[in-house]
């Protein structure tokens, strides 16, 4: 496996400059005769598609939704980073970089998150004109928030509906090339496969989930905008249908998987009920701001929490970093609260689950100043559990939120197949071993408006492309590969279903592989997982035909996939002998139980190459180097 | 809980459908509608029944991918709120519940409870956008938009496209939602370039999906999980009528 | 003539089609039931307001012409509404081909419910009140030129009484829901007009409604004879 970053050179503040200098250029006349194939139609996909569709190319895009408006991407609430310095406040590009590589921990390149910073500003003129109502002010400017916990209000909103108005921008820019006749999309097809025709990906492989047809396309070059693979672990705040088998099944072609370990974990989702739980909802962050996090002292306390005196609640945030309290960052205050459920001081049902507690906000602001700033997720929690917040304590538990893993790609976000380019969440990403909030829209949308369209250019630029035949046996044989497994899928007739299986992976994973983790553990996992990946080949069952729309068809091969995505994820977590980001790998703390980066041994990306069926992937790194910026360690002490 | 579903089963477009009940029998009032479907379904999975076809995909309230009718309310009996956000607190043990998908020409069936409704797609197309091209925009800041302006099109814009107000409308228009679109784009300086054509070439298109006539029922706005109002009906109207004089 | 009618071609044309007859139709509704309660002044005042009516436009129009310039134009008007209710009905049907088991009823208002049913009815009404008052055709006793006379005899029937008042409620519903939709389909809901839209709708149905009924009312009641 080849990997060259392909880092332009000269000082870092003019790299992108320079590049898209000296990128080669399609003529314009030409365009229309290259195509382009776009999977996933979310924030990053879906801009991609939209702006390539301006430029002139013919592009495909594929997702498996109904409408592009439904990507995941819709559920962002906070925010989107830009550097705009429009509150005077001393923000920059730079610092914004600066935040976003220090936020990673220092396990993200240089380049690509100045050029991610660089770009930042476009995306909100770009949002703007689209006609996307960000919050303003009464002098009719926009306004901003500081967001997870930075010095500089730069965070662009819109209610808590950032996400949702992005994409709808993003999703009618889209519409308007399909009116145009530049784009065509196809809903309800699934992505099952790449086709790879003289070492260069040059189609897909879709299954129509309306009436089971597979089928391959073929295009210049292919564009993977699929999004992230949290639903790993079962319970994620993720969509339901989030899965990583578009990504998964380009590593089996030859795409490496980096960083697979690194996922995020939000501490403030609510907690899961039952065990009929279908996924995790996530309550803003902000209200670690006003709450006070706490479990009752005495293990197993089975007492209403009104009942448990002041003596006898441990605000444990508050205890262990006086500095911070309950707001130290995501991972910590993560770690801690499922550190002290495990221990046995967690409440509600479950037993996972920790007090945030308004009490004392509500005698300092009122119960109208309360209901001021958070009165909307109030409502959400009481919609949720039933439970009034303003009488009881909410309880909260930490949920797998982001994954910074994904697909290796170069400065051009090509993976290491050539001409298969990966953008957005599905990418190993520009937020290195953790993500800053309202980081991922700004990432997704840089890739889909201003990266991907020109470097695709690049590359159609340089290579000579001719017609692929329908016929063609790489077309064939790979259609075949498809047909094989959807059938062998359909006919799974075991005595469990799917969901009680991928639950059971999931809790696994979150046990042994979530956000602290230890190598005899992850051996463990490691020695499960090929035994629970064979269960779900003999004994899940799969009922309805292949021909029309099959849901349980379509999570079969999720799940599938996610078995397999599980393996490589404790892998890598295991050759990662240092705790960084938004992890904690256990031999690796101070007596105090904090994080110990080991920059001497892990300054670099770890890359997966797939080696067959039935052999161990191979390990690969990618050295990442700091000129401008120097790694500090973070305390919070 | 105790709960009997009486379930709209159809296989195909085409096929008959049919009512299909099925008790469930500890249902948790912690659970989500959808959640509910989902364990009469492992049970249905469990019996080599096939399952109920519903869909889903955020479950919470956002990207307007469920909705069914219960009792014959759109995503059921709460106002603002989607189906997956409904929970089974809201019902009585021992209820009995009928669940049907959406009805309307323009959104034919496809199989049990999901329905097309591409045709709302359809009218974005025709004029649901700003025609900018990426990289052409001017500094965000360069238009100041009065903030009374700006909360009034984020009202409209917050439309999760899920097509209840057509499902419960008694003449299945698709008044809220196009309505919605156009006060988005309409109400901003952005928009005004397109404006009238913006109306005009909607309404058409909204016509041609097969959609009804709005005759200002207003039940849409009642079962609209985003609870938009139908004054934004009021400014379609009036846009239309003033695109007459404008666009010839 | 394009132009008319593509717009009139979509559901908003024909809707806004409809409100501008209904603004017509309303308006007349409205000038008919002044008129009719003139009868309270007494026979002479009646019957000179309904000669006077046939005088009206002279000396440049002849005896009843400008009535039946008016009678045209509601004719017309009346049509139009009619037309584009039963197109808009008929669309609406067929874009809902297959109908809920129930439908939760507390959704719509009563009014909003009976709009189609209710204009039916009025409209069936409007035949057998011209064919009652104004041909005579339906009435035992009628004196041409003498609408007093016509209206005491006729409304001393109390059945007769009772469907002029039931027809009567109906357009007060109609009216009701029609006024507030009127406003709705011109657009008319800026923040100022917005909160007076329910009420006005309402007062003008109710004063409307008594407006007509007091005059059945009064000649059963034996107060005007
Ligand atoms: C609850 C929540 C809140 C968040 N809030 C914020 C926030 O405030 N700020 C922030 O910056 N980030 C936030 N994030 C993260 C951010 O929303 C996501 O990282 C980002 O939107 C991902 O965008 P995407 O375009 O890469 O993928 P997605 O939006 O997930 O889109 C994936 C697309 O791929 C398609 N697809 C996937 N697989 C296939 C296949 N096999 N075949 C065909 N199509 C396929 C899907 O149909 C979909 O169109 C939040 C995330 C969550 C879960
Ligand atoms: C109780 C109530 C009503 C009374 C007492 C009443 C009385 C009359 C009388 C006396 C006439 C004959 C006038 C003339 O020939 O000079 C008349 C005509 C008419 N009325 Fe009424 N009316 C009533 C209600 C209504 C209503 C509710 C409507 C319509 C919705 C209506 C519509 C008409 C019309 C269209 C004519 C014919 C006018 C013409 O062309 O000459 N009336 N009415
Ligand atoms: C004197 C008689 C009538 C008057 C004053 C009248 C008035 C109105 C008004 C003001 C509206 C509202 C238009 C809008 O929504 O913008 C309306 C709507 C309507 N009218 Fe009439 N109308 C009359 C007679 C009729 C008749 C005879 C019929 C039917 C046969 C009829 C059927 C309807 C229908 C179906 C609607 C549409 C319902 C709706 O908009 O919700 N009307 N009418
Ligand atoms: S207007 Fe409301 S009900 Fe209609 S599609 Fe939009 S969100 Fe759904
Ligand atoms: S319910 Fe239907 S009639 Fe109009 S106001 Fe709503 S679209
Ligand atoms: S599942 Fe997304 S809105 Fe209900």
């Amino acid at each position: 496996m080849k990997l060259d970053a392909r880092i332009p050179d000269g000082p870092l503040a003019e790299k992108w400059e320079r590049h898209r200098f000296e990128m080669k250029l399609v003529n314009p006349a030409n365009k229309r005769k290259h195509s382009v194939i776009v999977v996933g139609t979310g924030l990053a996909g879906g801009s991609a598609a939209a702006t390539m569709g301006e430029l002139g190319y013919e592009v495909d895009a594929f997702f498996y939704h109904d409408s592009p408006r439904r990507a995941h991407s819709i559920a962002a609430q906070g925010g989107i980073n830009a550097a705009k310095n429009y509150q005077h406040d001393g923000d920059s590009v730079f610092r914004l970089f600066y935040d976003t590589i220090k936020g990673g921990d220092f396990r993200s390149r240089e380049a690509n998150v100045y050029r991610l910073a660089e770009v930042s500003n476009e995306i909100i003129d770009q949002a703007v004109a689209q006609g996307v109502p960000f919050a303003r002010e009464y002098g009719g400017l926009l306004d901003n928030r500081s967001f997870g916990g930075a010095q500089v209000s730069r965070t662009f909103y819109a209610r808590g509906q950032t996400g949702q108005q992005l994409l709808l921008g993003v999703y009618q820019a889209l519409e308007r090339q399909v009116q145009a006749g530049r784009v065509r999309t196809h809903s309800y097809h699934e992505m099952l496969d790449v086709i790879v025709v003289d070492g260069q990906a040059r189609g897909i492989v879709t299954r129509n989930l309306d009436n089971g047809e597979i089928r391959s396309w073929t295009a210049d070059a292919v564009v993977l905008g699929t999004g992230g693979y949290s639903n790993v672990f079962y319970l994620s705040t993720n969509a339901m249908k989030c899965n990583v088998t578009a990504a998964w099944r380009a590593y089996r072609r030859g795409a490496g998987f980096a960083n697979p370990c690194f996922t995020q974990i939000h501490p403030t989702a609510i907690p899961e009920s039952d065990e009929y739980q279908s996924k995790l909802t996530l309550m803003s962050e902000s209200l670690r701001n006003d709450g006070r996090i706490w479990v009752p002292s005495v293990k197993g306390d089975q007492r209403s929490p009104d009942e448990i005196p002041e003596a006898e609640r441990d605000f444990f945030l508050e205890r262990m970093y006086p500095a911070f309290g309950n707001l130290v960052p995501r991972d910590l205050a993560s770690r801690r609260a499922k550190e002290m459920c495990d221990a046995g001081h967690g409440v509600g049902p479950t037993g996972r689950g920790v007090y945030l507690d308004f009490t004392e906000a509500m005698e300092r602001l009122g119960r109208d100043g309360i209901e001021e700033r958070y009165g909307n997720l109030f409502q959400i929690y009481e919609r949720i559990t039933g439970e009034n917040p303003y009488q009881a304590p909410m309880r909260i538990y930490p949920a797998p939120h982001y994954t910074m893993g994904g697909l290796w790609v170069d400065y051009n976000l090509m993976s290491t197949l050539p001409g298969l380019h990966v953008i957005g969440e599905a990418n190993f990403s520009d937020h290195g071993a953790n993500r800053l909030g309202a980081s991922a829209l700004m990432q997704g949308l840089a890739d889909g408006y201003f990266v991907l369209p020109l470097t695709i250019g690049d590359y159609i630029a340089r290579h000579e492309f001719t017609d692929i035949p329908d016929d063609h046996p790489d077309v064939r044989r790979t259609e075949e590969e498809v047909r094989d497994r959807v059938a062998r899928l359909a006919g799974l007739n075991g005595s469990r279903t799917v969901d009680s299986i991928h639950r059971e992976l999931g809790r696994l994973l979150w046990e042994k592989c979530g956000m602290s983790r230890n190598a005899s553990g992850l051996e463990e996992a490691l020695n499960r997982l090929p035994e629970l990946r064979e269960e779900f080949w003999n004994n899940t069952k799969v009922v309805g035909s292949d021909l029309g729309i099959n849901e349980g068809l379509e999570k079969a091969g999720r799940v599938a996939d996610f078995f397999e995505l599980g393996e490589i994820m404790c892998r890598d977590a295991l050759v990662r002998e240092e705790s960084c980001g938004g992890h904690l790998r256990e031999e690796h703390q101070t007596p105090e139980g904090e994080a110990k980066r080991d920059d001497e041994r892990f300054t670099h990306v770890t890359i997966w190459e797939y080696t067959g069926p039935d052999s161990e992937p191979r390990e690969h790194r990618e050295a990442l180097s700091f000129t401008e910026v120097s790694p500090s360690h973070r305390s919070y002490k | 809980m105790k709960i009997t579903l009486h379930v709209w089963r159809q296989e195909s477009p085409e096929a008959q459908g049919r009512f299909e009940s099925y008790p469930a029998n500890d249902v948790s009032p912690e659970m989500s509608f959808l959640e509910l479907l989902d364990v009469v379904n492992e049970g249905l999975i469990e019996r080599d029944i096939e399952p109920i076809a519903f869909e889903h995909d955020c479950r919470e309230g956002i990207c307007g991918s469920c909705g069914v009718v219960i009792d014959g309310s759109p995503h059921g009996p709460h106002e603002g709120t989607a189906t997956c956000q409904l929970h089974m607190r809201s019902f009585a043990d021992g209820d009995e519940l009928w669940i049907e998908p959406w009805r309307a020409r323009a959104f034919p069936i496809k199989k049990d409870l999901v329905v097309d409704r591409s045709a709302l797609d359809r009218i974005i197309d025709a004029g649901g956008y700003i025609s900018v091209n990426t990289g052409a925009a001017p500094d965000a800041n360069a238009i100041p938009i009065p903030k009374d302006d700006a909360d009034d099109s984020l009202d409209a814009a917050e439309c999760i496209g899920c097509g209840a107000c057509v499902a419960v409308c008694p003449n299945a228009s698709a008044m809220l939602f196009t309505s919605a679109k156009v006060t988005h784009l309409n109400t901003l300086p952005q928009g005004q370039p397109e404006r009238w054509s913006r109306v005009a070439r909607m309404v058409e298109q909204m016509e041609a999906e097969g959609f009804g006539s709005c005759t200002n029922h207003g039940a849409c706005q009642i079962s609209c999980p985003k609870e938009i109002s139908v004054d934004v009906i009021a400014w379609l109207n009036r846009d239309y009528l003033k695109a007459q004089r404008k666009v010839g | 003539m394009k132009r008319i009618a593509s717009f009139y071609s979509t559901t908003v044309g024909k809707k806004i089609a409809m409100a501008a007859t209904g603004i017509l139709l309303v308006g007349y509704v409205i000038g008919h039931m002044l008129g009719n309660l003139k009868i309270f002044q007494g026979p002479e005042k009646l019957n000179s307001y309904a000669e006077f009516l046939r005088q009206a436009g002279a000396p440049v129009l002849g005896h009843g012409e400008f009535l039946w310039m008016a009678r045209i134009v509601l004719l017309v008007a009346v049509a139009i509404h009619i037309v584009a209710s039963a197109q808009l009905t008929l669309q609406s049907r067929a874009a809902r081909p297959v109908g809920y088991r129930n439908t939760p009823h507390e959704e719509f208002s009563y009014a909003s419910r009976t709009m189609r049913w209710g204009g039916v009815i009025i409209g069936l009404f409007v035949v057998y009140h011209i064919l009652h008052f104004t041909s005579g055709s339906v009435h035992g006793d009628f004196v041409h030129g003498d609408p007093y006379h016509n209206l005491v005899v006729g409304f001393q029937s109390w059945p007769v009484a009772v469907a002029y008042i039931v027809a009567v409620v109906m357009l007060g519903f109609h009216l009701y829901h029609g006024v507030w939709s009127m406003t709705q389909t011109f657009g008319i809901n800026d923040e100022r007009v917005d909160r007076m839209r329910r009420p006005v709708s309402l007062i003008l149905a109710v004063v409307i409604v008594i407006g007509y009924v007091v005059v059945p009312i009064s000649i059963l009641a034996g107060w005007i004879t």
